[in-house]
């Protein structure tokens, strides 16, 4: 992609980071810091050219899928589903009201564009690798892709599908971990460590690339190739895994590293400053040349 | 539509999940997406079966090894490409451990997955107790969007199985390990949201499901020579139930037994009593294991030891009928 394109990508993931901050704040409650930490992989996924997907057709069988496994980063697929078009904006603002079909957590009947309910963590990862089968078995054109925490790892259910997916030579699956290093009680190092996952998945005969997930040029180029390889593959190569290193909550300056904006909304002041922030970050793209 | 087994019928004994592996089989013959997975145990239930019943099919079942969460959204995946997915492993392993996947993915996504282990109830036998599930029924009983099948063998094993594929959404079909008596002649094609009067009597009602219809019927038979007239109804479908027909049974007899070969806490007793305390209070009595896990023995063994066989029926009959 050229700079320009770069700078539209820079100037989508910064206005979808305002749209997480305001509509937790809206909502009251809800999980800021993974959606922070996820949401440039969604931009490099949704707008950066990886995913095929039709808005006005979400059900169409050649599509690509996602599958967003750490489903409590529901505002960051949200904020991405509206702004590629599955949703309305305005709707974003009903996050986790009556009646929204923003659900706390990803409901597949009430949205647009979510390919299937997620919450309970630990089980995207099973799901794409069934979806990875069920599109080879038909001839598929489409691919599989699934973000997960690397909280979500500490779950046994990630390995059985680790085991899984490159028994069955899933090629058609891509991983991608926000491993942003947080989870609900702390360090994930401090908690429970799920260790070096390049080296696990690597152990459970995965391919395995790793990425800065900040950085969007690389993002897209290594999404782009993990599409690309897929795509290639028939579904037979090995299944590939993306480890993104995050920090959890960025670009708002006062919940970056913090664990304790896991699942915490802002209050008016902090919105404020969160979104006086990201605007000095919009800003500063505008004029970047 | 169905024939009741003849009494030289009555004496081949097949396996309800005898009828899992070759069923599928003939939906995939017929057209239908059909897929399985399975956790190691594809011999056991009989979905190997399918896998070898055409080159083609050996592609469509899935066997996961010894990981029953992960097969279980594995099958949520195949369903979500267009598949009419069908899960293997034994009932405890099944339903049990992998609830979670049952309850969030599947049933919360209303996905086209069918939950068929196999081994259910204390049919298991010697395995014992960490292997009989007795509470599957009142799992998936209580999640919305699945629809809870029990066939009383083989031939109604047949037609859950069909009928799981020809109406979209989760479903649990209960399948078991030991071989039993018919009930119906082979080829019988039941309905989602029916019971079934087998058996028609004025004194009191019997509702069972499961192996337990057979029990029921045997009990009908040794009332019957007391002089009291049963009403036997095959429960078959538990979600929906099939309130019309087990409320005019309680209407016209007065007195209900409900005979199951799972807890006592959850399953068809719960159906019948919550059907019953609403609408139509009568005496009951329920003939199921009573908040126990279960134990080593084989099934001819174990129905008496759990107060599960007709004459335990027929005791709790004669507490009705006084």
């Amino acid at each position: 992609m050229g700079s320009l394109d770069m700078k539209r990508l820079a100037l989508k993931a910064n206005e979808m980071r305002a749209d997480i901050v305001k509509m937790i704040a809206e909502a009251g409650s809800g999980h800021p810091g993974g959606s922070l930490s996820a949401i440039d992989i969604m931009t490099a996924l949704y707008f950066g050219g990886v995913l095929e997907y039709d808005p006005a057709h979400p059900d169409d069988p050649g599509r690509d899928r996602f599958i967003l496994a750490k489903g409590h980063a529901a505002p960051a697929l949200y904020a991405t589903l509206a702004h590629a078009g599955f949703i309305a904006r305005e709707e974003l603002a009903t996050l986790r009201k009556p009646g929204s079909k923003l659900q706390g957590h990803p409901d597949s009947n009430l949205c647009p564009g979510v390919e299937v309910s997620t919450g309970s963590l630990g089980q995207g990862l099973s799901v794409a690798a069934g979806v990875a089968a069920g599109l080879r078995l038909d001839g598929a054109p489409g691919v599989v892709f699934t973000l997960l925490g690397d909280g979500e790892c500490e779950e046994g259910q990630v390995w059985e599908a680790a085991m899984f997916a490159a028994h069955q030579r899933l090629g058609k699956l891509v991983a991608i971990v926000d491993e942003n290093g947080l989870q609900i009680d702390g360090c994930t190092a401090e908690v429970c460590d799920p260790g070096d996952l390049a080296q696990k998945f690597a152990a459970f005969g995965w391919d395995v690339v790793t990425v800065e997930g900040h950085d969007l040029a690389a993002l897209v180029q290594t999404l782009g190739e993990a599409k690309e390889r897929a795509v290639a593959s028939a579904g037979t190569a090995t299944p590939r895994v993306v480890i993104a290193r995050t920090v959890k909550g960025k670009g708002v300056s006062f919940m970056e590293g913090q664990a304790g904006w896991h699942g915490k909304a802002p209050d008016a002041e902090q919105t404020a400053a969160a979104l006086a922030e990201l605007e000095d970050q919009r800003k500063s793209i505008e004029e970047a040349n | 539509m169905y024939t009741l087994a003849t009494d030289e019928q009555r004496n081949v004994k097949r396996a309800t999940r005898a009828a899992y592996g070759a069923t599928l089989a003939e939906l995939a013959d017929a057209g239908m997406p059909v897929v399985a997975v399975d956790a190691d145990l594809t011999g056991s239930t009989t979905t190997a079966k399918f896998a070898a019943a055409k080159p083609e099919y050996a592609d469509r079942l899935f066997n996961c090894g010894i990981a029953e969460q992960n097969m279980t959204d594995v099958a949520a995946g195949l369903a979500l490409t267009g598949h009419i997915a069908y899960t293997g492993s034994f009932a405890v392993f099944g339903t049990g451990r992998a609830y979670d996947q049952i309850r969030n993915t599947i049933c919360y996504s209303n996905l086209n997955v069918k939950i068929a282990p196999t081994h259910a109830g204390i049919s298991v036998g010697p395995d014992g107790g960490s292997h009989q599930m007795l509470e599957d029924i009142s799992l998936m009983r209580g999640l919305p969007n699945m629809r809870v099948l029990v066939p009383a063998d083989h031939a109604a094993a047949r037609s859950a199985i069909m009928l799981a594929a020809r109406n979209d959404g989760p479903f649990y079909v209960r399948l078991g390990r030991a071989s039993v008596p018919a009930v119906y002649a082979e080829g019988a094609e039941l309905e989602v949201g029916k019971a079934y009067v087998l058996r028609e009597g004025a004194d009191v009602t019997i509702v069972a499901c499961g192996i337990e219809v057979n029990e029921a019927l045997k009990a009908a038979e040794e009332l019957a020579s007391q002089g009291i007239e049963a009403e036997v109804i095959d429960a078959f479908s538990l979600k929906p139930l099939d309130g019309e027909t087990i409320l005019a049974s309680a209407k016209k007899t007065g007195r209900v037994v409900v005979a199951e070969e799972h807890s006592v806490h959850g399953g068809l007793c719960s159906a019948v009593a919550e059907l019953l305390v609403q609408q139509h209070p009568v005496p009951c009595r329920f003939v199921a294991v009573q908040d126990r896990f279960g134990k080593s023995g084989e099934l001819g063994e174990l129905l008496p030891y759990f107060g599960l066989d007709a004459a335990s029926i027929v005791k709790a009959v004669g507490e009705v009928v006084a």
